[in-house]
């Protein structure tokens, strides 16, 4: 089966196609950080009305480099939530109408499914059962997977995402936008040990973050530093080695927990080297994707679609997005 | 044979223009044109015994109008276009109700103003030129104080749409005089898409799915942090 997957839910348009048989066969993705930049984070109404500029052009040009066309798709994929309802609706209503009028079946798939599946497209794929962290902008969860479409919540953020507070601490150094990448770029430069920022409720039983207070220590810690530019990446070494630190420290104890043999990370904050390598050491087989896949992408749309598809998934012809769409509402393929 | 769509208002219609007649659908379905406009174009092509494929363009309200509104007309439009290797006729909303206008009541001169929230209306001036309503001028959108009245005192408008309703008392002061008729009920609807899609299809304005866009007239949608430093005190 051919699946072409369409990502629109935030401010990335992706658009892939995705065999069955031989993987994925061509990606392509239109990044919109610097049309958001100027605004210090993601418009709503911008995201969407650069989606509709670029799905078409971008779906002809995956076409092109998988040298395919329409007619050779089995099936079509799109990201129905959860996102931005604006930016989701435009994926949806170009990938569904598509679909409707090549008479071929439609799938709107899960944006945290699909990067969750997204080391399936590596060439030594996990195999189920396994343990995922998703930890990204917007989510920070410990998902038990025993097959596909079956997610078992171990524990998640009570408040900030692991990125979220990578981004607004970034904000608080005065860091540039989007402030994440740029701030674990400044604690390459850091010095270890020289400030220790706490590892929020790890001195508590079971799976839960809450990374909002590390953006008021580090706020402090640089308030009462000389303010040198030694300062900002030591202080943003020490934030970065307390998420790191405390996402290995739940790691452990899901793998502990549930005895998977395997780990899966995705999400952006997958991308992070030091978090890679950290995680690196735990008792547990640990896959990535690649770090052009952390991110948001259509080759993980194309994924989880064609393994939804391949298994008999349906939907009439209604257009149809999910903003606000928990993981766990999913059912087993 | 044109198929047309438009979702631009909390009204959702499909209509497909064979030269036997013109097979539509409309219906007031606020937040739900995204569940029927795919059944609504079905039933449309069902009843003109047309297939996708047989129809020559695909025509729809590119805007103004609601935001999202217009971009799952254009979205729909586009994924059908691409889906049968057709091409597309953005239709003007402003333009199809000025259209109906003139088909339902002989309207040939029409102003119409549609709400655009934030004390602000979408704004067009049509004549009848050439057998169908066409602008005299840009579409805008602007605060109805500012709307530009009509070149000659005492010529015969007729005025359309909810921005009539909304801002009666704005715009009825400064254009009472020039006015013969107001309809306030009429929402951009797909058979007069359509109608106006045939003349710019004989008129070969037809344009790559790729290349079409919504449009918003109101492009200002948020501040820089630039602008928001700049506003504080």
């Amino acid at each position: 089966m051919i699946t072409l997957g369409i990502e629109t839910s935030c401010d990335e348009s992706g658009v892939a196609v995705y065999s069955t048989k031989q993987g994925l066969l061509s990606h392509q993705l239109f990044s919109q950080i610097k049309l958001h930049a100027e605004y210090g984070g993601v418009v709503p109404e911008l995201a969407s009305r650069d989606h509709i500029r670029r799905v078409l052009p971008l779906i002809k040009q995956t076409l092109k480099e998988a040298d395919l066309t329409l007619a050779d798709i089995d099936g079509i994929a799109y990201t129905a939530g959860p996102g931005l309802i604006g930016a989701l609706m435009t994926g949806a209503s170009i990938a569904r109408s598509l679909a409707w009028g090549l008479n071929i079946p439609a799938v709107g798939v899960h944006h945290m499914e699909g990067h969750l599946l997204a080391p399936l497209l590596e060439p030594n794929p996990p195999q189920f059962p396994f343990v995922a962290l998703l930890v990204s902008g917007g989510h920070t969860m410990l998902v038990d997977v025993p097959r596909l479409g079956e997610y078992h919540l171990l524990g998640e953020s009570v408040d900030d995402a692991a990125g979220e507070a990578f981004d607004k601490t970034a904000k608080l150094l005065g860091l540039d936008y989007p402030g994440g990448p740029l701030l674990a770029k400044l604690a390459l430069q850091g010095r270890s040990g020289l400030y220790r920022f706490p590892r929020p409720m790890t001195d508590r039983p079971g799976c839960d973050f809450s990374f909002s207070g590390l953006k008021t220590s580090t706020l402090t810690a640089w308030q009462n530093s000389t303010q040198t530019e030694q300062d900002k990446a030591d202080i943003a070494r020490a934030f970065e080695e307390a998420v790191v630190d405390t996402l290995t420290i739940k790691c452990r104890r899901a793998i502990e927990q549930t005895g998977r043999k395997q780990l899966v990370v995705a999400g952006g904050v997958g991308a992070n080297q030091r978090l890679r390598a950290q995680l690196a050491t735990l008792p547990a087989q640990v896959f990535f994707p690649r770090l052009e896949f952390c991110t948001d992408n259509g080759a993980m749309i194309a994924l989880a679609g064609a393994l939804r598809l391949a298994a008999g998934a349906m939907e009439p012809p209604i257009i149809q997005v999910r903003p606000r769409w928990p993981l766990m509402e999913l059912s087993a393929a | 044979m044109i198929l047309a769509l438009d979702t631009s208002s909390e009204a959702c219609s499909a209509a497909v223009w064979t030269p036997n007649g013109c097979f539509s659908r409309f219906e007031l379905t606020p937040k739900a044109h995204t569940q029927l406009i795919l059944p609504m174009i079905e039933q449309v092509l069902l009843e003109a015994n047309v297939t996708l494929q047989q129809i020559e363009a695909i025509a729809f309200g590119c805007g103004p109008g609601a935001f999202t509104g217009v971009r799952i007309a254009t979205g729909v439009a586009q994924g059908l276009a691409l889906a049968a290797d057709k091409r597309l006729i953005p239709v003007s909303t402003l333009a199809a109700m000025a259209q109906q206008a003139y088909q339902t009541q002989q309207a040939e001169q029409v102003l119409v103003a549609l709400d655009a929230r934030m004390g602000e209306v979408y704004w067009g001036s049509y004549g009848l030129i050439d057998g169908r309503m066409q602008p005299l001028m840009a579409e805008c959108v602007i605060a109805p104080n500012d709307a530009p009245l009509p070149p000659a005192v005492a010529s015969s408008w007729v005025g359309v749409g909810n921005g009539w309703r909304q801002y009666e008392a704005l715009l009825m002061p400064r254009f009472v005089n020039y006015l013969t008729d107001i309809q306030t009920d009429c929402l951009p609807n797909a058979t007069y898409v359509a109608q106006l899609a045939v003349y710019a299809y004989q008129q070969g304005e037809l344009i790559d799915p790729a290349l079409v866009e919504p449009v918003y007239l109101r492009n200002k949608v948020a501040l820089t942090t630039l602008e928001r430093t700049a506003l504080k005190p």
